[in-house]
């Protein structure tokens, strides 16, 4: 018999991969078109004389709103299946993220439920984004003392 | 015209590229979705700090501020002008002013749809 | 309990307890694949009434016994003892779904295993007691273990190849001494670990725990594979059920095409999009009930082997590092009393 290790690297070695090109092309032409889509609002709202600093705020709130939309009619999940990386990678991925727990765990109360979970998987993103942004600010202010 | 749908391909293209680099990931390494996201994020600070990010944004537009690369982006941004303005304190607050408008949406409307909806079955 | 030794593994059933009874309750998936209709009861919205997840698998668990018991005519009050299991924490699709069965009660927990594990019990309950009955209900409901072993339900994760699908699914059986098939033979599983660590490859971290089961049986009962009519594993899916048969041809044993797994059968794989097919304490039971013992009952099949795999994975300790054990109790369910 094959000791652990070796039983290990037998099954993960046979087992399927994903199949790299069709899953690459779906993410890829997914994700490029909400990015296009994103890009389109953002035109119509500038052509709108809508202030910049609005709009870079405004766009990604609607495809947060959309996500949200779509989460909670359970089409989000089935979309995201096809779409893979398509969906997950853009600001979508992350409305999903806050959206789906809070709606999974709101049986569980509204505080320790839905209140609590809301952050169970987009938390991590916001705490390391957040700290290397701090780590960041401070380089960039001791680079700045040194000029 | 033949500008407007320059920069919706070139939103296209840089999403779209920077999603299938994610697929890749996530069907070939051990990275999970999760660990795809925080990665993401950080790798946005990274690459605006060291002032890659920068001009592919200006290049890209939202095919570089809408993936999670652009959320570290508004981070990194965010900080840099806090810290131009308030000093040394603006670290701790430049990021998340920054991105207060992504963080909140999804709070709020993760909220609502909470509220308002009912789970089904996948 | 002859041959009953300490050097053997196999227990032979003095008292044969027959399956006088038996249905399975599952969701809307199950009841789309290919043996839709052959399960008592369905529920499309998946929910059995109930306000959540959880509390809809122990309805299924609730329909199930009361449909088998009916069957069987036998009143619950009636009954020796209640076996019952499921994957939620602390056993409680069982407990809360099964409360006002006025019988005693006994929770379970072998993750996908667990209906082999409490029909073993269950008959050597029959024969250790004087009870005139005992049931065995299993459960497994796709949403709520999604939320306790993966993610929330309307999260949009990627799945992997090897993955498998919880089934929404619960069965429940009643052994007498009636009408059916009967228990004539088990054998416990032992739980092994050969450090599989991706969660989403449960057939792999099973079917090692298959094989050494499978494999001692043969050995000990000096029998063959073809002796059987059929040989069914739990819940391998399509990665799990080729490794078995890879393994244990390099052990000497062929299996042949009557090697059968419950879980490539309950879906369509393709048209369903299913992966590497189903997996779940629901998943064995219910085919045990709705495909094989109708079998039996109609004499296409005399004698099987009836092996249900479980990984007894915890979210936490994969986090922590740790690889996936996986067990498989094994049952030899016949037409006759005697063979």
């Amino acid at each position: 018999m094959k000791n652990t290790t070796e039983y290990a690297v037998y099954a993960g070695k046979r087992a399927k991969k994903s199949d790299l090109l069709p899953d690459c092309l779906r993410a890829f032409l997914t994700g490029g078109l909400i990015c296009a889509g994103a890009q389109g609002m953002s035109e119509l709202f500038l052509s709108l004389r809508i202030a910049e600093e609005t709009v870079r705020i405004l766009v990604p709130m609607i495809l947060i709103f959309l996500t949200a939309l779509l989460t909670g009619l359970g089409i989000f999940d089935n979309l995201a299946g096809f779409c893979g990386a398509g969906t997950l990678v853009p600001i979508t991925g992350f409305a999903n993220a806050v959206v789906s727990p809070a709606l999974d765990s709101k049986n569980e109360g509204l505080v320790l439920g839905l209140g609590a979970k809301l952050f169970s998987v987009a938390g991590p993103v916001i705490l390391y984004g957040t700290s290397a942004s701090v780590v960041w600010g401070v380089l960039y202010w001791a680079l700045g003392q040194l000029r | 015209m033949t500008g407007f749908l320059l920069k919706l391909l070139f939103a296209f293209l840089v999403g779209g590229f920077l999603c299938a680099v994610a697929q890749l990931l996530i069907d070939r390494t051990k990275l999970t979705p999760a660990r795809i996201l925080v990665s993401y994020v950080v790798a946005g600070v990274f690459l605006t700090a060291v002032g890659l990010y920068e001009p592919l944004v200006r290049f890209a537009g939202n095919g570089a501020a809408t993936p999670l690369t652009g959320f570290g982006y508004s981070l990194a941004k965010g900080v840099e002008r806090a810290v131009d303005e308030r000093g040394l304190i603006g670290a701790v607050t430049g990021g998340l002013t920054g991105t207060a408008g992504g963080i909140t949406a999804a709070m709020f409307f993760g909220l609502l749809a909470a509220l308002i909806f009912r789970g089904k079955p996948k | 309990m002859e041959g009953n030794n300490r050097k053997s593994g196999i227990i032979r059933l003095k008292r044969c307890p027959s399956i006088i009874g038996h249905a399975a309750a599952v969701g809307k998936k199950e009841h789309e694949g290919p043996l839709g209709a052959q399960f008592d009861y369905h529920d499309a919205t998946d929910r059995f009434g109930q306000k959540t997840w959880e509390l809809s698998e122990g309805e299924m668990q609730h329909i199930a016994l009361n449909l088998a018991l009916a069957k069987a005519k036998v009143p619950a009050d009636s009954l020796g003892a209640l076996f019952a299991g499921d994957l939620i924490n602390q056993c409680t699709s069982s407990s809360y779904g099964l409360l006002d069965i006025n019988a005693p009660f006994f929770g379970l927990y072998g993750a996908c295993s667990t209906s082999a594990e409490g029909l073993i019990l269950a008959s050597l309950w029959m024969n250790s007691t004087e009870s005139g009955s005992a049931a065995v209900v299993t459960s497994s409901h796709n949403c709520s273990a999604e939320r306790q072993f993966r993610f929330p339900v309307e999260y949009g994760g990627i799945r992997t190849p090897t993955s498998q699908w919880t089934v929404t699914g619960a069965a429940a059986f009643i052994l007498g001494d009636g009408q059916g098939a009967y228990i004539t033979e088990l054998m416990p599983g032992k739980s092994i670990d050969r450090g599989i660590t991706d969660p989403n490859n449960m057939g792999a971290a099973m079917a090692p725990a298959a094989v050494d089961t499978l494999t001692r049986y043969f050995r000990e009962s000096g029998m063959k594979p073809s002796d059987f009519d059929a040989i069914f594993t739990g819940d391998l899916g399509f990665e799990g059920h080729s490794i078995v048969n890879e393994m244990m041809c390099a052990d000497g044993i062929n299996l042949s095409d009557n090697y059968l797994d419950c879980g490539l059968l309950i879906y369509d794989r393709e048209g369903q999009d299913m992966h590497a097919g189903g997996s779940g304490c629901g998943c064995s039971a219910s085919v045990l009930s709705a495909y094989i013992l109708p079998k039996l009952e109609k004499g296409e099949y005399h004698d099987i082997l009836f092996v249900a795999t479980g990984a007894l994975m915890s979210p936490m300790l994969v986090l922590q590092g740790q690889s996936i054990p996986g067990i498989a109790h094994l049952v030899r369910i016949t037409k006759e009393r005697n063979l």
